[in-house]
């Protein structure tokens, strides 16, 4: 290598790794040394030890709502969105006419933001003009599907599933298309049916595929923030984790130490799944 | 064996029909299903107020017209906010590949002692949730003083060169993973002849890697494009001045303090869903290669 190699390689990575650190690792490292303290943004930071934790576990009382809107979002996306992606993937790899037609309709949601989910949900939604209570035939006694705090997230979790579905089909249906066909044919041969081949020979083929899909339906689920934020800014029965962070550090209450902690609690249930995922790419780096 | 469409054989032999019948309804009626929350809005941004207010949404129009739109490019004044989401995503999607690809040439081309590590960095930051990073970013922002030449705030908060560089700095982690992935089935004898030729890094990254990569640039290029145009909580958090937010956060413009018209609403979704939309039926191919890229083993 000659200097000026040399010279190239530590100008451009170095840019891009200081970008990284800086505006990446650097912020979520200072997010967790401030949620040991009571920090407001104006005032010198006073460390306070574990109170926030504290607070959010004991006394908070949006904490556990949230968390368990979380669970259920990532419940809801794991075992409903996600199999029906694999389900369709599985159909529309047969061949089939129109499949491309289908493909489309499916995936077009995923382009959208988040934010314009948010609002079509609306248009669907809303209790007095929504299109489901005239479907339904609700006129007289109308749904209130957004504002009754009970139905509400489960509104929003089908809502988002309406693009989770089509990502995870997209996804399964190129991991599909690279199954070896002819260990299908053998054990179609050996008298497997369609249900057993799948499960026993094709599903299995698609571990790669799966571990994605994994990480991304719990980052999904985990970050969910805009589609509840557009809908009611994330409260009446909408709170997230995420909504809660974001409440509790802008505006006016700004309470960062507290905020921050929340998102360090965010954050760790989301290493988890960071760590199998680099594991699996280390594994590929070492072959 | 009602639907053993799996083998070749099988594809040639033909499922008998009820089965296929059956299999073309299910996937008919989803795909219609899936369809229908969007034509509602476009269907509803048709209408005027009055009418759906009355008859609901889910009801035969008496009138369709277009002045919703109208209304709501000049009410939100859309252009202006579509040129801010250009100024964010434009130079925000070549600066993240022209980055993630030096990167990824570096790890998969040049002998690294940290090359891994470097793709772990990378990858790992593009999966935090952005949540974690919102506060000190926040300070940061606030604290970084940029010349008046550049930002009118004349901090990097609630200017563009923070947003841009968030925005950097989160999709390269992606990036690199998918570039690094597809760069790795190019042979490696290619950049070994170039280099005995006596290229540098520099020729070998430009003038042999990128142009083969051109299919995965293309993929990419499209996915982030439409992300950082999708993208709502970096504007949000990071900028303060209404007339400067990119256009999927100028849509709650449209909304009035206590009276909402849902219809304009729609035909303000509707304008700003078109251009991934357009992306998305002129570059399918593109955009989904992007998202299969990263997840099939390049």
């Amino acid at each position: 290598m000659t200097s000026r190699d040399v010279i190239t390689l530590s100008v451009l990575l170095g840019v891009a790794v200081f970008l990284d650190v800086a505006l990446i690792w650097g912020p979520t490292l200072a997010s967790v040394l401030l949620s040991f303290t009571s920090w407001d943004g104006l005032s010198p930071i006073k460390p306070i030890g574990t109170r926030n934790y504290h607070a959010i576990f004991e006394t908070y009382p949006l904490f556990w709502p949230a968390a368990r809107h979380n669970l259920l979002w990532l419940a809801f996306l794991g075992l409903v969105a996600t199999p029906l992606g694999l389900l369709l993937a599985v159909l529309l790899d047969k061949q089939i006419r129109f499949t491309r037609f289908y493909q489309s309709a499916l995936f077009l949601p995923v382009v959208l933001s988040l934010a314009i989910v948010g609002f079509i949900s609306q248009l669907v939604f809303s209790r007095d003009y929504g299109a489901l209570n005239s479907v339904l035939g609700r006129g007289a006694h109308p749904v209130d599907w957004l504002g009754d705090p009970h139905l509400n997230i489960w509104v929003m979790m089908v809502a988002a599933s309406w693009r989770h579905v089509g990502y995870v089909m997209i996804l399964y249906l190129a991991g599909l298309k690279a199954v070896d066909q002819s260990l299908k044919e053998s054990a179609a041969i050996d008298g497997a049916n369609e249900v057993q081949t799948f499960f026993r020979v094709t599903f299995p083929t698609l571990r790669p595929v799966n571990i994605i899909v994994l990480v991304i339906t719990v980052i999904e689920a985990l970050r969910a923030f805009d589609i509840v934020y557009v809908v009611n800014s994330g409260r009446n029965g909408l709170e997230l984790l995420s909504v809660l962070v974001f409440d509790n550090i802008v505006g006016e209450a700004s309470r960062i130490g507290f905020g921050s902690a929340l998102a360090v609690i965010l954050f760790v249930i989301c290493l988890g799944f960071i760590v199998v995922y680099l594991s699996r790419i280390l594994r590929q780096e070492d072959q | 064996m009602t639907a053993v469409a799996t083998s070749v054989e099988g594809f040639r032999r033909q499922a008998p029909r009820p089965a296929r019948l059956l299999l073309h309804a299910f996937l008919a009626l989803v795909s219609l299903g899936w369809l229908a929350p969007l034509a509602l809005a476009v269907y509803a941004s048709l209408r005027p107020y009055h009418e759906t207010a009355e008859d609901g949404y889910f009801s035969l129009p008496r009138t369709l017209t277009l002045h919703y739109y109208a209304s709501a490019w000049r009410d939100a004044e859309l252009t202006k906010y579509f040129l801010n989401s250009l100024l964010i995503a434009v130079p925000g999607v070549v600066l993240t590949l022209f980055l993630a690809s030096f990167v990824a040439f570096a790890i998969t081309r040049v002998r690294l002692r940290f090359g891994v590590p470097l793709l772990v960095l990378f990858t790992a930051g593009n999966l935090l949730p952005p949540q974690i990073i919102v506060v000190p970013l926040y300070e940061l922002f606030k604290r970084v003083p940029l010349p008046a030449s550049m930002s009118d705030s004349l901090t990097l908060y609630d200017s563009y060169w923070g947003v841009i560089a968030i925005h950097v700095a989160f999709q390269t982690g992606f990036c690199v993973f998918v570039l690094a992935n597809y760069m790795r089935t190019v042979p490696y004898e290619i950049t070994e002849a170039a280099r005995v030729d006596g290229a540098g890094v520099w020729l070998q990254y430009w003038r042999v890697i990128l142009p083969l990569c051109r299919p995965a640039l293309a993929a990419l290029g499209t996915l982030e494009f439409t992300w950082m145009y999708n993208d709502f909580l970096w504007a949000l958090v990071l900028m303060s001045t209404g007339d400067k937010m990119p256009v999927t956060s100028a849509l709650n413009n449209l909304r009035g303090q206590f009276f909402t018209d849902y219809n304009l609403l729609a035909a303000g979704a509707v304008i700003v869903a078109l251009p991934t939309m357009v992306v998305f039926f002129a570059l399918q191919r593109q955009f989904i290669a992007g998202l299969t890229l990263g997840s099939s083993k390049g």
